[in-house]
C-alpha cells in the first residue's frame, strides 16, 4: 500500500535531474502550488460535504497561492499520511507540507527539511473514557494506549510513561481512522495525539460525551509548514507568507478593510502591503503578495477563528497561539 | 586506394555476418548500458541525497530507539525496551513477528487447505457444498478486507478487558486485549527431555528402515504404530518423569479488584497473543488456504481414474489406494503451485500495517523510518529480509518436490 508509494518517492529521489533548481521557477511554471495535507483532520485540513478542503493548514497553503499567483485557488493538494509526508516532500512529489507536523530537531537537521515557522503551538493530550474515573494522566498505569504509528506522539508517550514508572501498551495503526475505531471500540484505554487532534477525532467518536480529555499536556507540538532545504528562496517564501497573516493580525488589516488600507499612509502599513518599498520582488513575487495574501485568504484570526476558534466544534481558545500583544506567544518579525 | 578501402569494409562486412563475433559484440553493448545505467543511477541518488543534506550510511542502527512496540513474539524474543534497545533490534523484532506471523500462517492455511480440497471432492454432498461455499467466499473477498474484517469482529464483539470468554477454564481466557494461555516454563532438565525426543525420531527412521528390509526379506512387516508410539512418546516421557518433571507453567492471572486499569488478566503473567496478531494469522490462513483448497483439488483430479481402478483390481483397501497411489502422484501436481501460495502468504503478511500488529513493515519501516528518515537503507534491508525469506522457502519448497517428484528408472 503505502510501501508502493515510498518506493515509488525513492525512485524519484534518484531519477530526478536537478529538482532542487528553483522551486517557484517550476510552481510558476506548472500553474499551482501543490500542497501536501493530512488525510482528514478537522480544523487542519479536511473535505467538506462538497468535497473541498478546509483547514487552518490548507488556508496556508491558499496564503502562498495567493502570495505567487495572485489567485488564492491556484493549489492542489496532495493528502498524505503521517509515514509518507516527509519523502513526498523530498522526492518534489509536493512544493511544500502543511500538515499539522511537529517541528523537532531531527526533523529539521536530519531529513533535508526545513520549518518555515509555527502555524499552530500545540502539546499533546490525552483523551479516555469517563467510565474509567480517571481524572489524572498520572492514574494511567497499566492503559493501553492507541495512537498513529509515524508521529512524534508515539514517542512522547513512551517517554512520559517511563519517566512516570508506569507501565502501558502501545497500539500503533497506520491510518488515523484506524486508531479511532480502535478506541472506539474499547481496544485501547487512551486516545492520544496533539491537544487540537484529539478535540477535533473526538468528535468522530459514536457519543463523544462519554470521554474526556485529560489536563496534561505532556510535550511541545509546534506545527509549521516545511519545505525541502537547498532552495532559500522558496524557504523565504514559507516564511514571509506565515509571518505576513501574523503581521496583518497585529497591524489590523484583515480581508474585510485590506482595500482601505492600501490607501493608508503608515510606513509599516505601505511595507505590509506594498505600497512603498520592493519587498516582494526581493523574494522573486510582486509587491503587493501580502495584500493578495490578507485580502484573499485572510490574517492569522481569520483563518484561526474560521477554522479551529471557539465558534467551530474544535473549541479551540487562542491560548498561546494568541499575539504576543494579548498574552500569547505568536510573534512575527517585522516586514522591514 | 580504391582497392584498399573495399578491402577494409570487407574484413568489416565479414565480421559483421560472423555470428559469433556479432553476439559478443551485443552482449558486451548491452553489459555497458548496463552497468552505464547502474553507475548514473547511484551516482545521481548520491548527488541528489547529498544535496538534500540527507544523512546517509547504517550508522542509524546503533541510536536507541525510544518506542515502544506491541507485545508480540519478536519483542519477547528480543527482550525489546524502549529506551534501551538500538533500531538495530527494531528490525530484528520485525523481522522475527513476520516470520513467526508466516510460519503459522503456513501451517494452517496448509491443514485447512488440505482439508477443504479433500472435502470438495466428497461424495457427500453437504460437505462438498460446505468446501466450495468456503473457497468461493474467502478466495474472492480481497485479503485486506477479510484482515479488518477479522481484527473488527474480535476489537468489537469480544468482552472487554476487565472481563472474560472463557475458553480453557481457569487456565486462561479470551477478551479484547488478547488471548491468554498458560506459558510453560522450561526448567534446567528440559533438554534432555528435548534430547530423549530425537533419539526417538531417530530411533523411528532407523525402524522404520529396518521393517521395511524385513518386508522385503519376508514379504511380512513387522508391527509399525504401537513402536513408533513408544519411541517418540513413551521415551521422552520416561526421561521427563526420571528428571521430575522439569516443565511448569505459568497460569494467566484474572484480576478483578482493585483499580479499574488494574483489572482484567495481569501483565507478565502467562502468554498472550494478541488480536492483531490472531486476525493476521487468521486472515491469512484462511485466505490462502482457499487457495491451496483449489490447488490439492486439482492434483487429485489430476491423477487419472484408470489408476484408482487397477489398484481396485490388484486388490487394495480405499485407503491404501488413496495413501500408495494417488495422493504420492497427487502430490507431484499439488506441491510446485503450493511454493507459490507459501511465498504470497509471507509476502501478503506486510498488510499487518493495516492493524497495528508490528511486522517488519509497519515497525521498521514505518516507526523507525519515519524516525530516522533515512529510506533508501531502510527499505534496501526490508526488501532483503523479503528475498531471503521467499529465496529460503523456494529452496526448501524444491527440495521437498526433488523428494516427492517421479522417480524415473
Amino acid at each position: 500500500m503505502k510501501l508502493k508509494q515510498t518506493i515509488l518517492a525513492i525512485a524519484g529521489v534518484a531519477l530526478a535531474g536537478s529538482l532542487q533548481a528553483a522551486t517557484l521557477d517550476d510552481v510558476k511554471a506548472k500553474g499551482h502550488v501543490q500542497c501536501g495535507v493530512s488525510q482528514g483532520l478537522p480544523g487542519f485540513s479536511n473535505t467538506d460535504d462538497a468535497g473541498n478542503w478546509t483547514g487552518i493548514d490548507v488556508d496556508y497553503c491558499r496564503a502562498m497561492a495567493a502570495a505567487i499567483f495572485g489567485d488564492a485557488s491556484k493549489v492542489k493538494f496532495t493528502p498524505l499520511s503521517a509515514k509518507e509526508r516527509f519523502t513526498a516532500l523530498s522526492s518534489g512529489e509536493i512544493d511544500v507540507l502543511s500538515r499539522n507536523t511537529t517541528w523537532t530537531m531531527t526533523r529539521d537537521t536530519q531529513l533535508g527539511l526545513n520549518f518555515a515557522g509555527v502555524l499552530y503551538y500545540d502539546g499533546q493530550g490525552m483523551m479516555v473514557p469517563r467510565e474509567l474515573g480517571v481524572t489524572s494522566a498520572k492514574e494511567l498505569d497499566g492503559a493501553a494506549i492507541c495512537v498513529n504509528t509515524g508521529t512524534t506522539t508515539e514517542l512522547n508517550i513512551t517517554d512520559y510513561f517511563k519517566s512516570n514508572g508506569m507501565s502501558f501498551e502501545l497500539v500503533a495503526f497506520e491510518k488515523s481512522d484506524e486508531v479511532v475505531k480502535a478506541y472506539d471500540s474499547g481496544r485501547c484505554n487512551v486516545f492520544t495525539t496533539d491537544r487540537s487532534g484529539v478535540a477535533a477525532e473526538r468528535l468522530k467518536l459514536t457519543n463523544p460525551n462519554d470521554h474526556m480529555v485529560l489536563p496534561e499536556i505532556i510535550s511541545k507540538e509546534p506545527l509549521g509548514p516545511v519545505v525541502r532545504q537547498g532552495d532559500d528562496q522558496w524557504f523565504n517564501i514559507a516564511k514571509w507568507t506565515l509571518n505576513a497573516m501574523i503581521n496583518a493580525e497585529e497591524m489590523g488589516v484583515d480581508s474585510g478593510n485590506v482595500a482601505d488600507m492600501m490607501k493608508s499612509e503608515d510606513p509599516s502599513m505601505q511595507r505590509l502591503l506594498g505600497t512603498s518599498g520592493d519587498f516582494g520582488k526581493e523574494i522573486g513575487l510582486e509587491n503587493n503578495w501580502a495584500a493578495n495574501i490578507i485580502g484573499m485568504v485572510g490574517n492569522y484570526k481569520e483563518i484561526y477563528e474560521k477554522n479551529v476558534g471557539p465558534d467551530t466544534p474544535l473549541k479551540l481558545q487562542r491560548g498561546v497561539n494568541a499575539l504576543w500583544k494579548s498574552g500569547g506567544i505568536l510573534y512575527a518579525p517585522p516586514i522591514r | 586506394m580504391q582497392d584498399a578501402s573495399s578491402k577494409g569494409s570487407s574484413v568489416l562486412t565479414k565480421l559483421l555476418y560472423n555470428s559469433t563475433w556479432r553476439g559478443w559484440l551485443f552482449q558486451a553493448l548491452v553489459l555497458l548500458a548496463v552497468i552505464a545505467f547502474f553507475v548514473w543511477i547511484i551516482g545521481n541518488t548520491v548527488d541528489n541525497l547529498q544535496r538534500l543534506d540527507k544523512k546517509t550510511g547504517f550508522g542509524f542502527l546503533d541510536q536507541i530507539a525510544g518506542f515502544q512496540i506491541l507485545t508480540s513474539p519478536g519483542v519477547s524474543f528480543m527482550g525489546y525496551e524502549a529506551g534501551v534497545s538500538t533500531y538495530l533490534d527494531v528490525f530484528w523484532v520485525g523481522v522475527i513477528n513476520t516470520i513467526m506471523v508466516a510460519f503459522i500462517g503456513i501451517i494452517a492455511a496448509t491443514i485447512l487447505g488440505f482439508m477443504m480440497g479433500i472435502m470438495r471432492l466428497s461424495k457427500n454432498s453437504i460437505i462438498s457444498a460446505i468446501a466450495t461455499v468456503y473457497v468461493e467466499i474467502f478466495r474472492n473477498v480481497p485479503l485486506l478486507l477479510q484482515i479488518l474484517f477479522w481484527y473488527s469482529v474480535m476489537i468489537t464483539t469480544l468482552p472487554a478487558k476487565r472481563d472474560q470468554l472463557s475458553v480453557f477454564g481457569d487456565l486462561g481466557g479470551l477478551n479484547k486485549t488478547g488471548l491468554y494461555m498458560p506459558q510453560p516454563i522450561f526448567a534446567d532438565g528440559f533438554g534432555y527431555v528435548a534430547l530423549a525426543f530425537l533419539v526417538g525420531l531417530v530411533g523411528c527412521w532407523l525402524y522404520s528402515k529396518m521393517a521395511t528390509g524385513i518386508q522385503h526379506r519376508t514379504g511380512k512387516r513387522p508391527m509399525g504404530w504401537p513402536v513408533y508410539l513408544l519411541l517418540l512418546i513413551g521415551v521422552p516421557l520416561a526421561v521427563f518423569f526420571l528428571l521430575d518433571r522439569p516443565l511448569s507453567w505459568d497460569i494467566p492471572v484474572f484480576n478483578n479488584e482493585g483499580p479499574i486499569l488494574k483489572r482484567g488478566f495481569e501483565r507478565e503473567t502467562g502468554m498472550v497473543l494478541k488480536p492483531e496478531f490472531l486476525a493476521l494469522w487468521i486472515a491469512l490462513s484462511v485466505y490462502t488456504a482457499s487457495f491451496i483448497a483449489e490447488n490439492v483439488r486439482s492434483g487429485i483430479l489430476a491423477v487419472a481414474h484408470g489408476q484408482t481402478e487397477a489398484s481396485q483390481a490388484l486388490g487394495l483397501r480405499a485407503g491404501l489406494i488413496q495413501r500408495l497411489v494417488v495422493i504420492p502422484q497427487a502430490m507431484r501436481v499439488i506441491v510446485p503451485p503450493l511454493t507459490s501460495q507459501y511465498l504470497n502468504l509471507t509476502k501478503n503478511s506486510s498488510l499487518a500495517v493495516a492493524i497495528a500488529y508490528p511486522d517488519i513493515v509497519s515497525v521498521f519501516a514505518g516507526t523507525a523510518l519515519n524516525v530516522l528518515g533515512q529510506e533508501i537503507e531502510m527499505i534496501f534491508m526490508m526488501m532483503m529480509v523479503y528475498l531471503i525469506l521467499s529465496l529460503s522457502t523456494s529452496l526448501f519448497m524444491n527440495w521437498f518436490n526433488g523428494k516427492i517428484k517421479l522417480v524415473e528408472r
